[in-house]
């Protein structure tokens, strides 16, 4: 809570600024969340400017040089078969970044508009989608991510649309749950009383204020999405070998983590660093969007 | 003045419990409540808490579906519209909330908030709306930069404020508050009642106020409903009301109004206890087990509310013998003495005697 206005004392208003402005200067005055900006922007650059910058092949072997600590001539060092991991590091954040983030999108687009549906609408509707998210939930994420992928077809594509659909059922119980929570709001009920629609309601009672937890939770998803790929490709469900991914340099560097510990130490920091930066600028955009918090 | 809103034997069951096996629990918070507010009129109900009084405000707006009733509004049964005319005749019928703190969507800016109604319903040009958000503002006590704010920014009066100018975007011809001003502060409950009673003169509002705070109920109501489980006990003119009641349960409630004067301590409360268990009410009068007049008749045969004269109608067996009080004369009672100050007093104000004291 903030001071309180005074109905007089209050000056004629200068013209306000707009809410968009009012956010990113939140946003701004936030440094965790400039913080993870900054990680999130670089590994973004670094993804898009891989074919530019002046790199290994991160395919060609060298078996002249496997599994070799890193030096000048390879910064990273070589993977089990003297791949350059730098290259692959670079070139694999453009998989691992796709797999997080767009199977997350996947499972928000389609879980939030279910889950508010459950809520909302309550009845059949409800028992019908809870029944299906509670099925899908009965088979353990990374299992049913495989069984998707398999069916689908093996590309990372289908990796990202198995990996989203496994995530959703998280997401539809989140915003069920959070949307009967708001629904029990007074605000709710004057927005009934004042004779609003359906769909205005939604998007400007129940969306705005159910968007805070789901934030959170997209944030943290994004991880086990990366991780996940990672499972798949090591399945050969995910990015296909030899191109690579963080999560698949990983699950190979495990098995040389005593001989070659730089392989898994690089992709794992990476992993670690975006997950840190999402979840930073999340939490910050949850703030700033938030009026009550100044 | 001919009735805006007619009730006919409105009720509304909650089901409390439903068992795989056997009967389900039922609470019935609204039980066969008629009633008839005129145009222009406030006209408040009141009782004490858990009595039904705020699913009836619910119920008369259509916020719950009624499991049994009519709630006539110029020629319409509101409890039977198809939803979209139902929506489309929120415009004239609006609500205000109870608790200015929960009551307004913390995302949305006060300007939209007030605007929405007029949003909903497609009234004006954005900027008409725009210049009537302005105008309200101004109207209860704010001023038009507050538009831009949030109402986290605001006190509880303000806010209840920004609740009334809400309600009053779309033009209503009746209001209904749900204990309007109860989670107020005192000092503030008298200026959102002024403000109330002026808006309702200025754009011609019929307002229906629910409340349990009879201080607030003698100063705004034109008549009065008393509720007691779910069911209307009493109905009568305000003044008549507070001066002689027709039913024990208004006696007991005037009797429990604190009075504010040296030395008026009243007799202890008529009547003690919770009311009984809405699952389970008692046969005969509900009132009874609590009634100081209680007779057999009452313990066995439900009363009906009747006629009782003067635009009066009254719920009890004994109504017409029993000689209640109320509230009577407003003026304190003073001991000798203080009588004697407040004469010498009254005088020296007027220049009658030397304002040294030489007693």
């Amino acid at each position: 809570m903030t001071s309180v206005v005074d109905p007089r004392a209050a000056a004629p208003a200068p013209d306000l600024p707009k809410r968009q402005s009012r956010v990113w200067k939140k946003l701004r005055r936030n440094p965790a969340a400039l913080l993870g900006g900054a990680v999130v922007l670089f590994f973004v650059l670094v993804a898009l400017l891989a074919p530019l910058l002046p790199i290994n092949d991160p395919t060609a072997t060298d078996w002249l040089a496997v599994r070799q600590a890193p030096s000048d001539k390879y910064l990273f060092g070589t993977d089990e078969i003297g791949r350059d991991v730098l290259s692959r590091m670079i070139w694999g954040a453009q998989a691992s970044l796709l797999a997080g983030v767009v199977s997350v999108v996947i499972a928000v687009c389609l879980g939030v508009p279910l889950g508010v549906m459950a809520g909302y609408l309550g009845g059949w509707t409800d028992a019908t989608i809870s029944r299906v998210t509670e099925a899908l939930l009965a088979a353990p994420f990374l299992i049913l991510a495989i069984a998707l992928a398999a069916f689908l077809g093996p590309s990372l594509t289908n990796a990202m649309i198995a990996i989203g659909l496994s995530a959703m059922p998280i997401f539809i119980r989140l915003a069920r749950a959070q949307t009967m929570t708001v629904m029990t709001e007074d605000y709710v009920e004057s927005a009934r009383a004042v004779g609003l629609r359906h769909g205005a309601l939604v998007t400007r009672y129940i969306l705005p204020n159910i968007f805070p937890p789901i934030l959170v939770q997209a944030t943290l998803t994004i991880a086990t999405a990366i991780i996940a790929e990672a499972s798949l490709s090591f399945l050969g469900l995910g990015q296909q070998a030899p191109a690579p991914s963080w999560g698949s340099m990983l699950n190979i560097a495990k098995n040389f983590l005593e001989q070659a510990p730089w392989m898994a130490l690089y992709p794992g920091a990476a992993i670690f660093l975006v997950v840190l930066g999402f979840n930073l600028l999340g939490d910050g955009l949850r703030d700033a969007l938030d009026p009550r918090d100044t | 003045m001919s009735a805006i809103l007619s009730v006919r034997d409105l009720r509304k069951e909650f089901v409390t419990a439903r068992p795989l096996f056997g009967t389900p629990t039922v609470v019935r918070a609204v039980d066969g409540v008629s009633l008839e507010v005129a145009q222009g009129e406030t006209f408040a109900i009141v009782g004490e808490s858990g009595c039904g009084k705020s699913t009836l405000a619910r119920l008369l707006l259509r916020l719950i579906e009624p499991t049994e009733g009519e709630v006539w509004y110029h020629g319409e049964d509101l409890a039977h519209l198809p939803p979209e005319r139902m929506r489309a005749l929120r415009r004239d019928l609006q609500f205000i909330f109870q608790d200015p703190f929960s009551s307004l969507n913390p995302r949305m800016t006060v300007g939209a908030l007030i605007e929405e109604p007029m949003r909903a319903h497609g009234i004006g040009t954005a900027s008409d709306r725009r210049a009537r958000v302005a105008d309200l503002l101004t109207r209860v006590g704010l001023t038009p930069a507050h538009a831009d704010r949030y109402p986290h920014e605001f006190s509880g009066g303000q806010r209840q404020r920004i609740g009334i100018a809400r309600a009053l975007a779309s033009g209503p011809t009746v209001l209904i508050g749900d204990e309007p001003v109860s989670a107020l502060d005192v000092s503030i409950q008298a200026q959102v009642v002024n403000l109330l009673e002026d808006l309702k003169d200025e754009f011609g509002l019929t307002l229906i106020v629910i409340a349990h705070d009879l201080a607030v109920i003698r100063h705004m109501a034109d008549r009065v409903a008393v509720m007691y489980l779910g069911e209307i006990v009493e109905t009568a003119p305000a003044d008549a009301l507070f001066e002689a009641p027709k039913h024990p349960y208004s006696e007991t409630l005037l009797a429990a109004i604190p009075v504010a004067d040296f030395g008026a301590r009243r007799a202890r409360p008529l009547v003690e206890g919770d009311p009984p268990n809405p699952i389970d009410p008692p046969p005969g009068c509900r009132f009874h087990p609590r009634c100081p007049y209680a007779q057999d008749r009452c313990r066995a045969e439900r009363p009906a509310l009747s006629p009782a004269g003067e635009g009066r109608a009254v719920a009890c067996h004994r109504a017409a013998e029993l000689d209640l009080t109320g509230l009577g004369d407003p003026t304190p009672k003073r001991s000798a003495d203080a009588e004697r100050r407040f004469d010498l007093y009254a005088r020296a104000l007027a220049g009658a005697v030397p304002t040294n004291n030489d007693s």
